[in-house]
C-alpha cells in the first residue's frame, strides 16, 4: 500500500495525464469532418490531415487508373477528391461520403480512406413501396 | 420494497410460474421479432440487407441504457433506504448492461464494415459508447477491488455498496451524452430515428420489426436480470451481514462459497 501523500500525487498525475490524452483525443473527434464549405472559406484548414465530408456529386464519379475521382459538395461548395483505392461497394453517386487525407495546393483533396454516410431514414427500394421517399 | 421483483425472485411455486410466464413471454417476442425483422421487413433501399442489424444493434443499446438507468435507481435507493437488495439489482443491472454495451459495439462494428467501409471510427457515438462501456467495466471492477479490500462480499457488504451506489449514479451522466453525442457533434452515426423529436421517415415494417425487436430484448433482459438475482440473493442474501470490522468478527459463512462468481 502506497502512503496517502503519495497515492494522492499518483491518482493527481494520473487523472492529469488521462485528462490530456482524453482532450487530446476528443479534439479530432468532436470535430470529426470538415466541409466542403468550411474547406472553401479556409483552405488552410485541410493542409494538414482532415476528413471531409460531403455528398458525392451525381455524374463526377470516373475512374483513373488506381484512383477514383469524385466531388463532394456541401452548402454551394465543391471539393474535387482524388481518392487512392477503391472505395467500399456501397459508394454511390448522391450519398454522403467522408474522405481522409489533405488538400494540395492545387486544390485537389488527396485522400486515401473513404467511409459511407447515411441517414436515419429507412425505406424499402421497390417500386411498390406505399410512401414515396426520394432516392431512400 | 418492490411486490413485483419479489415475488418474481421468490422461491416459491407461484414465484417459479411467474419467472416461466416471463421467460415465455421473451421467447414468443424474440420469434415474432425474428419473423418482423427477418421477413415482414424490407430491405433497405440504400443500406440492403445491412440494415437487418438494426434489429439487433438498437435494441441492444436501449435495453442498455435501460440497465444503467436501473443501476441509478438502484443505487439512489441503496443510498436511501439502506437495503443492501438494492446493491444487488444495481450489480446485477450493470452486468447486464456491460454485456449489452459490447454486444451493441460489436454488432455496430459489422453494420459498420458492410454500410460503410470501416470495422470503426473515432467518431463521437463510437468513442463515447466504448467510454460508457469502460466506465460501467470500472464500475463492476470496483465493486471486487473493495470487495477484496474489505475482505466481504461484493453484494452483501455496506463498504462496498455505499462507494459503488455513487459510482454507479456517477457513471449514468454518461448515457445521455452517448445518446445526443449524434446531436451535439459532427458525426459519422445517423442520428436517432425513433428516438428523435421530429421523427424521420421509417418504414411502418421495420418500425414494427425494431420495436418487436425492442421489446423481446427489454423482456429477455429482465429473465436473465431475475435469475441473477436469485442468484445473488441465494448466495449472500442469507448470509448475516458483516458488521463493523472486529478481530473476531470475519464470519466464516461455512456452508456457503466465499466468492460469487
Amino acid at each position: 500500500m502506497i502512503r496517502r501523500p503519495g497515492r494522492l500525487a499518483l491518482i493527481a498525475v494520473l487523472t492529469a495525464a488521462g485528462g490530456l490524452l482524453v482532450t487530446s483525443a476528443l479534439n479530432d473527434t468532436l470535430t470529426y469532418y470538415r466541409t466542403p464549405d468550411e474547406v472553401a472559406a479556409d483552405p488552410t484548414l485541410a493542409r494538414d490531415r482532415v476528413r471531409l465530408s460531403g455528398k458525392v456529386v451525381p455524374g463526377s464519379l470516373r475512374r483513373d487508373g488506381e484512383v477514383a475521382v469524385f466531388q463532394l459538395a456541401d452548402g454551394g461548395h465543391e471539393v474535387t477528391v482524388r481518392q487512392r483505392g477503391m472505395p467500399p461497394d456501397t459508394f454511390r453517386e448522391g450519398e454522403e461520403a467522408v474522405v481522409e487525407g489533405r488538400l494540395g495546393t492545387d486544390g485537389v483533396f488527396h485522400a486515401d480512406h473513404v467511409v459511407l454516410r447515411h441517414g436515419n431514414e429507412y425505406g424499402p427500394s421497390s417500386p411498390a413501396a406505399p410512401e414515396p421517399t426520394d432516392a431512400r | 420494497m418492490r411486490t413485483s421483483t419479489v415475488d418474481l425472485t421468490a422461491a416459491t411455486p407461484r414465484g417459479a410460474a411467474a419467472r416461466r410466464t416471463a421467460a415465455w413471454t421473451a421467447g414468443g417476442l424474440a420469434v415474432g421479432a425474428a419473423l418482423a425483422g427477418g421477413l415482414l421487413a424490407p430491405a433497405d433501399a440504400a443500406q440492403g440487407q445491412a440494415q437487418r442489424l438494426m434489429y439487433l444493434h438498437v435494441p441492444a443499446a436501449w435495453v442498455a441504457y435501460l440497465a444503467f438507468a436501473i443501476v441509478l435507481l438502484a443505487s439512489g435507493a441503496y443510498l436511501i433506504g439502506g437495503d443492501l437488495r438494492w446493491d444487488r439489482l444495481a450489480r446485477a443491472a450493470a452486468e447486464i448492461g456491460v454485456a449489452l454495451t459490447a454486444l451493441t459495439i460489436a454488432t455496430g462494428a459489422i453494420w459498420g464494415q458492410l454500410v460503410w467501409g470501416t470495422w470503426w471510427a473515432w467518431d463521437p457515438r463510437l468513442v463515447s459508447t466504448a467510454l460508457l462501456l469502460l466506465a460501467y467495466a470500472g464500475y463492476l471492477a470496483l465493486r471486487r477491488m473493495l470487495a477484496d479490500r474489505t475482505g466481504g462480499r461484493d453484494g452483501g457488504d455496506r463498504e462496498v455498496a455505499r462507494p459503488a451506489a455513487f459510482a454507479g449514479i456517477a457513471g449514468f451522466l454518461l448515457v445521455p451524452v452517448v445518446h445526443l453525442s449524434v446531436v451535439w457533434w459532427r458525426s459519422l452515426h445517423q442520428q436517432a430515428t425513433i428516438l428523435a423529436p421530429a421523427r424521420p421517415p421509417i418504414d411502418s415494417r421495420m418500425a414494427l420489426a425494431l420495436l418487436l425487436a425492442v421489446a423481446a430484448a427489454s423482456a429477455g433482459a429482465f429473465c436473465v436480470l431475475l435469475h441473477r438475482l436469485m442468484r445473488l440473493e441465494r448466495r449472500l442474501g442469507a448470509m448475516p451481514e458483516r458488521t463493523a470490522p472486529s478481530p473476531a468478527g470475519r464470519d466464516p459463512a461455512p456452508n456457503v462459497p466465499a466468492r460469487v462468481r
